[in-house]
């Protein structure tokens, strides 16, 4: 398991049922232990091997390569369908399903909705989502800190994607990992909250960087908190100057006409 | 961050290469990763020894070769040295400066026997 995120990619489900394996092969036998080794960042060390066994191979190949192919694919499915498909990430407790909610509320009857919904167990967020009467799809990641974009082309099979549809992927709740998987997404939409403090993006620069708009949630809590407003866009702005931000509050609606008109832009 | 996934990702290039080029056993795998691509060497080398074993490349050495992170300053014009994503222009102080190395996540190569 990953020393920092305990992500690996076993046991996922999507809509319940198992994912397809992406990769076959003997599984690990007992229990899997730390063995250290000698530290073997650069300068290699040196060593001779035996010219007659061994050989060197070229090989070259980005270790994100298949994500990216498999998001690419994706993308492609959203460009010839018009749709518009949008990457949820914050930490967990930002906020994110209530604000989907409250999103496909206010956009129906306008815009056809669908969700994919990325947690490491339960169904507890698609349920909510299919609640408001649009379609949901739940990927249970199981052990996974992230969705790539291979579980997302899997449960896309699974929906119904009319033309000029908009699509939500509210990936697992996690400030660190989902930055670097492409989805085949037209943006990440990062959401932060006030309840969690203003370096949230100088501590977690990559999603800040990955992301295009920055949605600050849970506005009407703002009385209470100590948390200054300006220093956290500033310090969005430092890690990333093309952000755009929205303050907004998906419990009391405050902020949620800006939310909507941005997305009404993007959709064209 | 998904070092886990990313050391499974290695593992599988190593296997699709060994169908290609027929070989039984990898000694070494030469990795780059670069200072701005998020992936701590450290969590790297513990995740590659846990997914690789009982496979073609179980205890093979994994060598990470570390790409220093390069940029582009917009504002003075110069090719400039970073050590965070973020880093400010270490010239000027001016934030907008574009990535140009420093990104990569790549199987070099292989010595297999």
């Amino acid at each position: 398991m990953c020393t920092t995120c305990g992500c690996g990619s076993h046991d996922v489900l999507i809509g319940g049922k198992a994912a397809t394996k992406r990769a076959a092969r003997t599984p690990t036998q007992g229990a899997v232990a730390y063995r250290p080794r000698a530290a073997t960042l650069e300068p290699a060390p040196v060593h001779s091997p035996d010219p007659a066994t061994t050989r060197r191979i070229q090989v070259e190949r980005d270790l994100l390569a298949k994500n990216d192919l498999l998001a690419a694919s994706n993308r492609a499915l959203f460009n010839a369908r018009h749709m518009l498909a949008l990457n949820l990430v914050s930490s967990p407790g930002s906020g994110k399903t209530t604000l989907l909610v409250r999103t496909i509320a206010a956009l129906k009857g306008k815009i056809a909705v669908a969700v994919i919904e990325g947690d490491q167990q339960t169904e507890n967020d698609a349920e909510r989502i299919r609640a408001t009467g649009v379609q949901a799809i739940q990927i249970n990641t199981g052990k996974g800190c992230h969705l790539d974009a291979g579980m997302v082309g899997q449960a896309l099979e699974k929906l119904s994607l009319p033309e000029k549809s908009l699509l939500f992927i509210e990936n697992v709740g996690n400030l660190v990992c989902p930055a670097a998987f492409d989805l085949g997404e037209a943006c990440k939409v990062v959401v932060l909250s006030v309840t969690e403090g203003e370096d949230k993006p100088l501590k977690y620069p990559d999603m800040f960087r990955a992301a295009t708009l920055m949605l600050l949630n849970k506005c009407d809590l703002l009385p209470y908190l100590s948390f200054d407003v300006s220093l956290a866009i500033a310090n969005a702005k430092r890690v990333n100057p093309d952000i755009a931000i929205i303050p907004l509050s998906a419990n009391s609606g405050a902020g949620m006409d800006e939310w909507l008109e941005w997305i009404a832009r993007n959709a064209q | 961050m998904h070092e886990m996934s990313l050391a499974e990702s290695v593992l599988q290039i190593i296997e699709d290469t060994a169908r290609a080029q027929k070989f039984a056993h990898v000694r070494t795998v030469v990795l780059e990763i670069g200072a701005l691509s998020t992936v701590e060497a450290e969590a790297m080398l513990f995740c590659f020894d846990a997914v690789t074993r009982g496979s073609i490349a179980e205890g093979a050495q994994l060598q990470i070769v570390e790409i220093p992170g390069t940029g582009w300053c917009m504002e003075c014009g110069k090719n400039v040295t970073l050590s965070e994503r973020y880093g400010l222009c270490p010239e000027c102080g001016d934030a907008r400066v574009e990535i140009t190395g420093g990104n990569e996540l790549r199987v070099k190569d292989l010595e297999v026997e």
